[in-house]
């Protein structure tokens, strides 16, 4: 199974810690899963123009063409101005419409204020829906009182991770034997 | 209708078109040469020619997996090769193209077929013709409309005084050679949505609407915006003909049927989109309502008479070579068309 953790954003490094921990947990637990990480502060990636997803070239490639092979995507990102980064909006944007067919997608939200709880129900599962994907409906959320010094020191919110783990792995080997299931009933 | 060489009275007209795709074939990995291709098409209108069928068009994309850039090229073999069967592009993508060019060419087919030659125009739905020839996505829509405007005036005109953004101006200019009776029915290819539809409508030329797949219904929309633009700018909607495109394959049983494409159609779409056919959709397709023609003969027949009861269209053009099909499964469907499918079709909607 492959599966990507997309960090989204540029800024900071709380969301990274945190997709840190959720890979290494997923490691841990899946050895035999296809784990890849793309943080996007470390890419060049280009505004979305329209263009065919596999017609970008370097970076913004790479990024697309991975996201679009991946069973699950776990994504990890801030809240800014009570809302997702432009950064991870853009990723959304290079992708063609139904992208996340078939693939699970979960989430963790790293913010600095309790306000922004409710930003992923509101902005982001609506995206991912429209998108297509299975979406994990549980995400964790982490708040600034919970790292200290690029480290997760609420055991709480590891468990949360351990968890998230869990259910995106449970969810799309699930989702992925009801299609086999269904798809054989079709006969073509 | 008569512009267009279209007489109603002798029923839905059935044709066939190419994308001019070449892809592996998806049960043995191995693809055929371009040249192979290329001959197996010139082979296939000569064989729907026998069959009966009214129509045969050629598209043209410039990227990977296709063969078919130099569309006209094709047709002119095609003209040379047939005898009665109308020839079309579809679609020659005006926007990259020279209209002045795009016309010589289509008129020099026209000849050479005796007046069989017909031009769908289109903006592209891949865009590889964009970069490779020189011109800016961001002009997307304005190189189109300002170039099919031209192609339509040329048409229309023998001296043709003209000027615009993406062309140098043309003064008293002849294009030449004219086509075999003064004029070659033009049409606009256009997409789903209603509002390309509505264009089309507005410009009071025939539309060559893309169905490939989804309830047929959804369709009729864009077929009813279309009449009621043309009539609102007025034009009269019961002299424009529409032609229906999408995906056809016809075999013994409908599961058959769906056994032998899917793995074409996904393949294929995964290639030149970047993504499958979802099974699930793909399945629904078999339903009366579903506007794909996948199926064995007798319903292909109920669904293209269910369309042509709601369109009240006067050609539909099948698609079944996506993807790598290889040619003798191409041969057994014409053979299906022309003794069970086109026999029904006319019988059920010529007009005696």
């Amino acid at each position: 199974m492959k599966i990507v953790g997309l960090s989204g954003s540029k800024v900071g490094s709380k969301t990274r810690t945190a997709m840190d921990y959720t890979m290494k947990a997923a490691a841990e637990k899946y050895p035999d899963a296809e784990l890849t990480l793309i943080d996007l502060a470390e890419y060049d990636v280009q505004f979305s123009d329209g263009r065919d997803y596999r017609e970008y070239e370097g970076d913004t490639k790479y990024v697309a063409e991975t996201v679009m092979e991946a069973d699950a995507i776990i994504i990890g990102t801030p809240i800014f101005q009570a809302s997702i980064p432009a950064t991870l909006k853009n990723v959304f944007d290079l992708l063609p419409a139904g992208a996340f067919r078939d693939k699970v997608v979960s989430m963790l939200v790293t913010a600095g204020s309790p306000k922004h709880y409710l930003i992923v129900e509101q902005q982001v599962k609506p995206i991912l829906g429209y998108m297509k994907a299975q979406i994990v409906q549980t995400y964790v959320f982490i708040e600034e009182q919970d790292f200290y010094r690029k480290e997760i020191t609420n055991d709480d919110v590891l468990f949360r991770i351990d968890r998230l783990v869990e259910d995106t792995f449970v969810l799309a080997e699930t989702y992925t034997k009801i299609r086999e299931a269904k798809e054989a009933e079709y006969d073509f | 209708m008569e512009k267009y060489r279209i007489d109603p009275s002798k029923g839905l007209e059935f044709g066939l078109y190419t994308l001019g795709d070449h892809i592996p074939n998806p049960s043995t990995g191995e693809r055929i040469s371009a040249q192979q291709r290329i001959k197996e098409i010139i082979e296939l209108a000569k064989l729907a020619e026998e069959a009966g069928i009214d129509f045969f068009s050629v598209g043209e994309s410039h990227q990977e997996y296709f063969t078919t850039q130099a569309h006209s090229v094709v047709l002119a073999a095609l003209a040379q090769a047939t005898e009665k069967i109308k020839l079309s592009s579809s679609s020659t993508i005006v926007s990259t193209l020279d209209p002045v060019r795009v016309y010589e060419d289509f008129a020099t087919i026209d000849l050479i077929s005796e007046g069989r030659t017909e031009i769908i125009a289109g903006r592209a739905s891949r865009v590889g013709n964009f970069d490779l020839l020189g011109y800016s996505l961001r002009d997307y829509e304005e190189l189109y409309e300002e170039k099919f405007d031209l192609l339509l005036k040329i048409n229309e005109e023998e001296v043709v005084n003209w000027d615009g953004q993406f062309r140098a101006p043309l003064k008293n200019a002849k294009v030449l050679p004219r086509p075999l009776n003064g004029s070659m029915p033009i049409w606009r290819a256009v997409g789903g949505p209603p509002a390309s539809a509505i264009k089309a409508g507005y410009a009071g030329v025939p539309m060559f609407l893309a169905t490939l797949g989804g309830p047929a219904t959804s369709f009729k929309r864009s077929i009813d915006a279309y009449r009621q633009a043309a009539q609102m700018n007025g034009h009269d909607p019961s002299e424009l003909p529409i032609a229906t495109a999408g995906f056809f394959y016809a075999a013994e049983t409908t599961q058959q049927a769906q056994r032998e494409v899917y793995p074409h159609v996904n393949q294929g779409m995964q290639l030149i989109n970047g993504q499958g056919y979802p099974k699930q959709h793909f399945a629904q397709g078999a339903d009366k309502r579903d506007v794909m023609n996948i199926g064995s003969p007798q319903q292909i027949i109920e669904k293209i008479l269910y369309q042509h009861e709601l369109f009240g269209h006067q050609r539909y053009i099948a698609q079944m070579d996506f993807g790598g099909v290889p040619f003798d499964q191409l041969k057994k469907n014409i053979e299906l068309i022309g003794t069970e499918i086109l026999p029904a079709i006319k019988k059920y909607t010529a007009q005696n």
